[in-house]
């Protein structure tokens, strides 16, 4: 069993408590228009044109069975991200096909300065399967485990993966349905099912809302979710985490949106605590 | 009466060799220029002219060929004694027992014990005022959490804290020299804490301050209070407690810049291998570590042995000083540090001769034979007796040293050069985890981390913890926006920085250090986590 590794971040501040290593896993089944790493979002069709715009020649065909696909070699790679800023894909060329054990092996080395592991994506529970067997392994050696999604995954069919995982921190793209539609392209529903399960057993760690002007009205997102989350509080207390649009890493004809001031996400940060979310985080 | 005996006597017997008057009049105009200087406040220049007195002073036993190793370019120097001086009058560091003055108070300064936190923080502050150094102020203001403890609830926890910030604020404007510390932990106090919020809100440069932490011993909130001080005002670092305490006992204390040394105890003195200049010499690594090294090593020991000599013997120090007179300190509580810097540059010298290929910090073989050095050092001081370190068991102790202002292409101890530091954050902490074992009388790494770890501290408490679990012995993090900055092992506001660089003076000496250090070691460069 493999998954698509788009890249693992030895340490990161920024992916649930403490310090983690966080795993970036290939493929989504959103498309939500603000999304800063649409590179993670499909899968390689093998057209070839990052190859000839790699400027340090780390890039190359390679074969594939009886036909051929792009080879990558990390040796050679400056990090320029030229290949990724011309893919017309939505892809990457520097992706590994990797299983639980391997992925594993490349985060064992930042122990015992982490105290768990996050996988984001992409979409990591496009994977179900592999997330159970790599939490297995961290948690066999002492690692914390936590999910980042979108919520698309229906988790009541997944008793096994839930048993290995700590937590969830799930995105809450639009309370409303219509809205959620035009951030993401689909509905919300079993995101909210989802949200509601997960928060009842304990599980879900924190919502997140990436806060749009003009694109999908934040306050009723931020006030609904954020109520209908106050019976689950006192099972495990779950933070709200508000999170600015940038341009940085959108599609172009995504980046017009304007930046939400101080103001805008202190008052939902207000509204938030108003419906009984204990810690709220603004980023 | 007695005191012109004892000066009569060593008259007698010291042999003050001649200068020439050339020497002199060179200092006689570099005294004038001191006087002159627009930007020395008096108490600098007071000091400087100190400095200069004493160098016309030759009165210590020096080994053969240590003149050809120690007064030279800084491109061959390979001996550095960190201006101590030509006829030490005191120990480099001074390490006074002020849990025994807080018990007993002190006949010299006319105190009684102190009866309450007014009495107390009072105390202190006038003894601190008494605490010679190479710096002419205390390198240790004490285990302030733990000294403060018994009187803090004599007053309401809003007063103990206005007078917390005030007492903080008079060491930073009269203790003038940011190689003063302060220690606080293992165990979590409300004095410790008080002290953590307090040094939150005035974002100071002095004193310098440690948190000796241990997991399990120091409590996650106490820890995580420190970080978030320490992201607002580059201080406190973190002392790997288990550590320092295997090695040196309970009794331990960190001063000057982050320097394990005795309680009641001090260091005589603290010369360094400039280790890059030393690789200079060799022909290849076989030279180095057959010959260079150990002829650099040996002269170094054996001045440093003039030194302590001259100081135990002779000057006077440890029979008049009433910190000795009151037992405050004692003398076999001392030891010496012997110090290094350059190891990156000395590496990759080596390396380049051999024609191999390989970069220190970033190769594993350079870090072999960084680890092959140190060995070698370590071996050879642990052979080389001293009879007035009875307190390491007849040693010196090992100090990776920061560097000082006028260093170029000198690394601070065994660090990773600034802008050659490893992509990530792991594989620095790896390479730090080899060397840091080596040197219980200090060495340290620092860290600049990103403005989103604000969010996050437990992020920098668990780099700690697993840090300590993999022998690292002591780190240091500070915001990439703050305005206390760690330069070396020293910390300084990056405001004051910019008034002196305008011309202006300013209040404490170790700003013109960190004018220096942010030249010549490119200090603000560092790769921010």
């Amino acid at each position: 069993m493999k998954a698509l590794v788009n890249k693992i971040i030895p340490f990161s501040a920024v992916d649930g408590p403490g310090n983690r290593t966080s795993v970036f896993l290939q493929g989504c089944n959103m498309n939500c228009r603000y999304c800063h790493n649409p590179e993670t979002r499909k899968v390689c069709i093998g057209c070839g044109d990052c190859i000839e715009a790699c400027p340090a020649g780390a890039l190359f065909w390679m074969k594939d069975g009886n036909s051929r696909k792009v080879g990558y070699d990390p040796a050679k790679c400056v990090f320029c991200d030229t290949c990724i800023h011309i893919c017309t894909h939505d892809a990457s060329p520097r992706i590994q096909e990797m299983t639980p054990q391997e992925t594993f092996d490349k985060v064992a080395r930042q122990i015992p300065f982490i105290r768990g592991v996050t996988v984001s994506g992409g979409e990591c529970t496009l994977y179900p399967e592999f997330l159970t067997e790599f939490f297995q392994i961290c948690r066999d050696n002492g690692l914390g485990t936590l999910i980042d999604s979108n919520g698309t995954l229906d988790f009541k069919q997944y008793p096994e993966l839930l048993a290995v995982t700590d937590g969830v921190m799930l995105d809450i793209k639009a309370f409303d349905e219509t809205e959620h539609k035009t951030v993401t392209g689909i509905s919300n529903g079993l995101v909210m099912e989802n949200c509601r399960y997960l928060a009842s057993l304990g599980k879900l760690y924190e919502v997140r809302t990436v806060v749009v002007p003009g694109l999908f009205d934040a306050e009723e997102t931020v006030r609904k979710t954020a109520a209908m989350l106050r019976p689950y509080q006192k099972i495990q207390p779950i933070r709200y985490k508000i999170i600015a649009f940038r341009p940085m890493g959108v599609r172009k004809e995504y980046a017009g949106y304007p930046v939400p001031d101080s103001n805008l996400l202190e008052s939902l940060a207000g509204i938030a605590r108003e419906e009984g979310i204990g810690k709220v985080v603004i980023i | 009466m007695v005191k012109m005996n004892n000066s009569k006597k060593r008259k007698d017997e010291i042999a003050m060799r001649e200068i020439s008057m050339e020497r002199v009049n060179q200092t006689r105009q570099e005294i004038l220029d001191i006087i002159e200087s627009p930007i020395l406040t008096h108490e600098q220049k007071v000091a400087n002219m100190a400095g200069k007195a004493d160098s016309l002073m030759e009165v210590l036993d020096l080994p053969e060929g240590l003149d050809e190793l120690l007064n030279v370019p800084g491109d061959v120097k390979c001996i550095c004694d960190l201006a101590e001086g030509h006829a030490p009058v005191r120990p480099r560091y001074i390490i006074p027992d002020y849990f025994k003055f807080m018990k007993e108070g002190s006949k010299f300064l006319q105190l009684d014990p102190p009866k309450d936190l007014y009495e107390a923080l009072n105390s202190l502050l006038i003894f601190y005022k008494h605490v010679p150094s190479v710096t002419n102020f205390p390198v240790y203001v004490g285990a302030l959490d733990e000294l403060l403890e018994p009187y803090i609830n004599d007053v309401d926890e809003a007063q103990a804290k206005k007078l917390l910030k005030l007492f903080m604020q008079h060491i930073d404007r009269t203790v003038l020299d940011s190689f003063s510390h302060a220690n606080i932990g293992p165990r979590a106090t409300k004095a410790g804490r008080l002290l953590l919020e307090v040094e939150r809100e005035l974002e100071q440069a002095v004193p310098n301050l440690t948190m000796k932490y241990e997991e399990g011993v120091t409590p996650d909130d106490f820890a995580l209070l420190a970080v978030d001080t320490a992201l607002h005002s580059a201080k406190p670092s973190f002392a790997n407690h288990k550590m320092f305490k295997s090695e040196l006992g309970e009794n331990y204390v960190i001063a000057s810049c982050y320097n394990g040394l005795l309680l009641g105890g001090g260091s005589y003195t603290l010369c360094r291998l400039i280790l890059g200049n030393i690789a200079k010499r060799a022909k290849n690594i076989q030279d180095f570590k057959e010959n260079q090294l150990p002829y650099v090593m040996d002269i170094m020991a054996r001045y440093m042995d003039a030194r302590i000599k001259f100081e135990v013997e002779e000057s006077g120090f440890f029979e008049n000083n009433f910190l000795a007179k009151e037992g405050f300190i004692h003398r076999d509580r001392f030891t010496a540090m012997f110090g290094m810097v350059g190891m990156a540059e000395c590496v990759n010298i080596l390396l380049e001769k051999e024609g191999i290929s390989g970069r220190y910090g970033k190769d594993d073989n350079a870090t072999q034979l960084g680890v092959e050095i140190m060995e070698q050092i370590d071996a050879f001081n642990k052979q080389h007796t001293n009879p007035y370190c009875e307190a390491t068991g007849g040693h010196f102790l090992l100090h990776a040293q920061v560097g000082i202002a006028e260093d170029q292409h000198i690394s601070p101890g065994t660090r990773i050069p600034i802008g050659e530091e490893p992509e990530e954050l792991i594989d620095h902490l790896l390479q730090c985890s080899k060397f840091h074992k080596y040197f219980p009388s200090g060495t340290g790494d620092i860290f600049p981390i990103d403005t989103t770890v604000h969010k996050n501290p437990e992020f920098v408490l668990d780099i700690v913890k697993g840090a300590f679990r993999k022998d690292l012995r002591y780190l240091s993090f500070y915001s990439s926006d703050s305005d206390v900055i760690r330069i070396t092992g020293y910390l300084v506001k990056r405001s004051e920085i910019e008034k002196l660089k305008s011309g202006q003076n300013v209040l404490q000496d170790t700003t013109h250090l960190g004018l220096g250090a942010e030249i010549n070691g490119h200090i603000l460069e560092r790769k921010v986590r």
